[in-house]
């Protein structure tokens, strides 16, 4: 290499180049467009729809389009009491989120049956699907959701491997 | 037609009619529960026709345990029949109500699917609340009102305070 071409490189690392790990790379994209799948089953969805509403604005984390369709979602946050006849389905739904997926459980009920502690609501979602963010509350605020999720982008921007 | 006039009316073919906060019941034995289910519907002066509600108890310690309730309404005549049949606990079996009021076919369903009562001669008699492999029917009185394990696809988890965490 001359010494023109030297100096040339030396300036464009000058300048700005960022060497990182495409693990790194790969998780930082991942995290900043996270795409909910529509899972509201009861009073906790009408939060998670509050936080997506303009007041909260999940789009500031590229999370505002709530895809209809698992095979275009890589988070489920399962938003409500689960009852026995919405566990297949919510375990088919999840089954059908291409990998890699997260799943956040919002509110008690969700995370474990809450108040509906009987026969008809599953004591717990964890029961069902693997489950990366619990967050807590009856149901709980718009700004505790959007807590899970920062936690939650904490934890996909810790993760090792690309698959 | 008064409720006292109804029982009045209904102690001719039904010897139990009584009345109780303005509701007639009238009890039958089991085996005369469809009998008294079509008197009830084709009788000039009763016309029951229009089956609102089936549903059923539980009676531990008492014999018989459990009791199926029909509930009898005449748009017509405006009056209403409850219709009771008691059914000891280990034969827990009833003759279908869907030949005379077919709107008994998911109200059945629900009994047996909550009660474990067996309704002979139901065209479709499966679950219709709880899912299909679940085991045990809980709106018995013996069964707990919580801290129940969760039931998914033949595993049992135990309540959440007794997994251990």
């Amino acid at each position: 290499m001359s010494d023109p071409e030297r100096r040339a490189v030396e300036q464009e690392v000058e300048q700005g180049v960022l060497v990182t790990t495409l693990a790194k790379a790969v998780n930082w994209a991942r995290k900043q467009s996270l795409w909910p799948v529509t899972f509201g089953l009861a009073c906790c969805a009408i939060e998670m729809m509050a936080t997506g509403a303009g007041h909260h604005d999940l789009a500031r984390w590229g999370m505002e389009i709530f895809r209809a369709s698992p095979r275009q979602s890589d988070l489920m946050i399962v938003a409500g009491r689960v009852s026995q006849k919405m566990a297949p389905v919510l375990r088919t739904i999840y089954d059908q989120m291409p990998e890699p997926k997260w799943v956040i459980s919002m509110g008690v009920c969700a995370s474990s049956g809450g108040m509906f502690n009987n026969y008809g609501v599953v004591q717990g979602v964890d029961t069902i699907v693997p489950v990366d963010m619990y967050v807590p509350g009856c149901p709980p605020r718009p700004e505790m959701l959007m807590y899970g999720i920062l936690r939650l982008h904490e934890k996909i921007s810790k993760r090792g491997t690309l698959t | 037609m008064s409720p006292e006039d109804l029982a009045a009316r209904l102690r001719g073919p039904f010897a139990d009619a009584l009345v109780a906060r303005g509701e007639v019941t009238v009890t039958v034995d089991r085996d005369r529960l469809l009998d008294a289910l079509r008197t009830l519907r084709d009788e000039d002066d009763l016309r029951c026709t229009w089956l609102s509600d089936v549903s059923c108890t539980d009676w531990p310690g008492r014999d018989p345990r459990i009791w199926m309730a029909y509930h009898l309404r005449s748009p017509e005549l405006r009056h209403r029949v409850r219709v009771k049949a008691g059914l000891p606990e280990d034969d827990l079996r009833v003759a279908s109500a869907v030949p005379v009021f077919p709107a008994a076919e998911w109200q059945e369903r629900e009994v047996y699917d909550l009660f474990g009562v067996a309704f002979d001669g139901h065209p479709d008699l499966r679950r219709v609340l709880m899912p299909d492999d679940w085991v045990g029917h809980p709106l018995r009185k013996d069964h707990p009102l919580g801290g129940v394990p969760t039931q998914y696809k033949g595993a049992f988890v135990p309540p959440p305070d007794q997994r251990g965490l």
